[in-house]
């Protein structure tokens, strides 16, 4: 981990400018969004818990759920002078943590949150470079904006960078 | 700030009552494990506590630590999830000295920080888990007079906060913050015993609907 690396909790987003890093800890069921603008090196990061804002009477904080955490994620870039038309996206997280019999809806909720990220990126245009996602274990990742890199380290499964 | 807003609606006696529970769930639990491993367990007063999504792996060593968990989804007339977490070390003891009571011979020895356990281990970690929440659970149902239905139980070996992100996310869905009440139990150290340090924590998470009950059963309101 950089020094000075921006922390991004659950629930929770960050945007920097290059040569900053943003990264994420732990992502469980939950979904961490990486955007990136090569053009300006603007990089963001979101870690959200939940896929869809709607569905929830009790939305306040718009970066627990994919559709506004994207949404807020995509403006605060723009802020930082990237353009939507330029950024690309890399994902990781939405795990099922415990072997449930996942025939319930809420207990597949990290597929739930993937789907829907799927989706918006495709509704936003931003095409998905990589993604790291599933399964039943945790992920840590970091977002370098100098050059885009993601990286992506799981307890016991070393780290990959993509 | 707009809507329904959970962490505004309980107040200090809520919390208090919820202490109290926890406090017999936790004795009763500790005197299970007491039993399995022949050692004196103590529990220090429980803590219930609002917590912010970005601080859940606090307590348990930050956000990547690694950790063990069982988990038991309840469900009957209560719905949500209870959890009992242990650092690894803590896992590593707690199977040595549940094999070591029962005269079975003991796991290998393995590198500081592995993440492996072998099949036995892994069954050890889940029953004994299994053993503790039930017994929680069981001291909750008779105090409140509320039938708990537990799952069987479910173990993951991970990042505290990959663990904890699943009853978070249960609770998320009503709340800005999570309803922790987290109740630890410690093994004392006796003389001419090997010091075994398999120092756990409980959480129990229940959906906002289903605490209510719990203190409507309770008498408060």
């Amino acid at each position: 981990m950089l020094a000075g690396m921006i922390v991004v909790g659950m629930a929770d987003l960050k945007v920097a400018k290059t040569p900053g890093a943003l990264t994420t800890l732990g992502l469980g069921s939950c979904v961490g969004v990486a955007l990136y603008d090569a053009k300006v090196k603007v990089g963001g990061l979101a870690h959200f818990m939940l896929p869809d804002s709607k569905q929830i009477q009790n939305n306040s904080n718009i970066a627990k759920f994919a559709d506004t955490a994207i949404e807020q994620l995509i403006k605060d870039m723009e802020r930082l002078g990237a353009t939507r038309f330029n950024m690309k996206a890399k994902i990781a997280g939405g795990a099922q943590m415990f072997a449930f019999n996942a025939t319930n809806d809420n207990l597949r909720i990290g597929d739930r949150n993937v789907e829907a990220t799927l989706r918006l990126l495709k509704q936003y245009n931003i095409p998905l470079l990589a993604r790291e996602t599933g399964e039943n274990f945790g992920r840590t990742v970091e977002l370098y904006a100098d050059d885009g890199r993601f990286v992506i380290k799981a307890v016991g499964r070393g780290t990959k960078t993509v | 700030m707009g809507g329904f807003s959970a962490d505004k609606i309980f107040n200090d006696s809520h919390l208090d009552v919820m202490k109290e529970l926890g406090s017999m769930g936790t004795a009763h639990a500790a005197t299970a494990l007491a039993k399995l491993i022949n050692r004196k367990v103590t529990m220090p007063v429980p803590n219930v506590s609002w917590v912010e999504f970005s601080n859940v792996a606090d307590f348990m060593g930050g956000p990547d630590s690694t950790v063990v968990g069982i988990l038991v989804s309840v469900t009957g007339q209560i719905q949500g999830m209870m959890m009992f977490l242990m650092p690894l070390p803590a896992a590593r003891s707690l199977t040595k000295a549940f094999l070591g009571a029962m005269g079975a011979p003991l796991p290998m020895e393995r590198e500081e920080g592995s993440i492996e356990f072998d099949e036995m281990e892994h069954s050890v970690i889940e029953e004994a888990g299994n053993i503790m929440i039930s017994s929680y659970l069981s001291s909750m149902a008779g105090l409140t007079n509320i039938n708990f239905k537990p799952s069987v139980p479910f173990v993951a070996i991970d990042m505290a906060q990959a663990i904890l992100s699943v009853p978070a996310i249960e609770f998320g869905k009503m709340a800005d913050r999570v309803l922790f009440l987290e109740s630890q139990i410690q093994v004392q150290a006796e003389e001419g015993k090997e010091n075994v340090d398999c120092s756990g924590c409980f959480i129990l998470v229940p959906n906002l609907h289903s605490f209510y009950r719990i203190l409507r059963a309770l008498g408060v309101e």
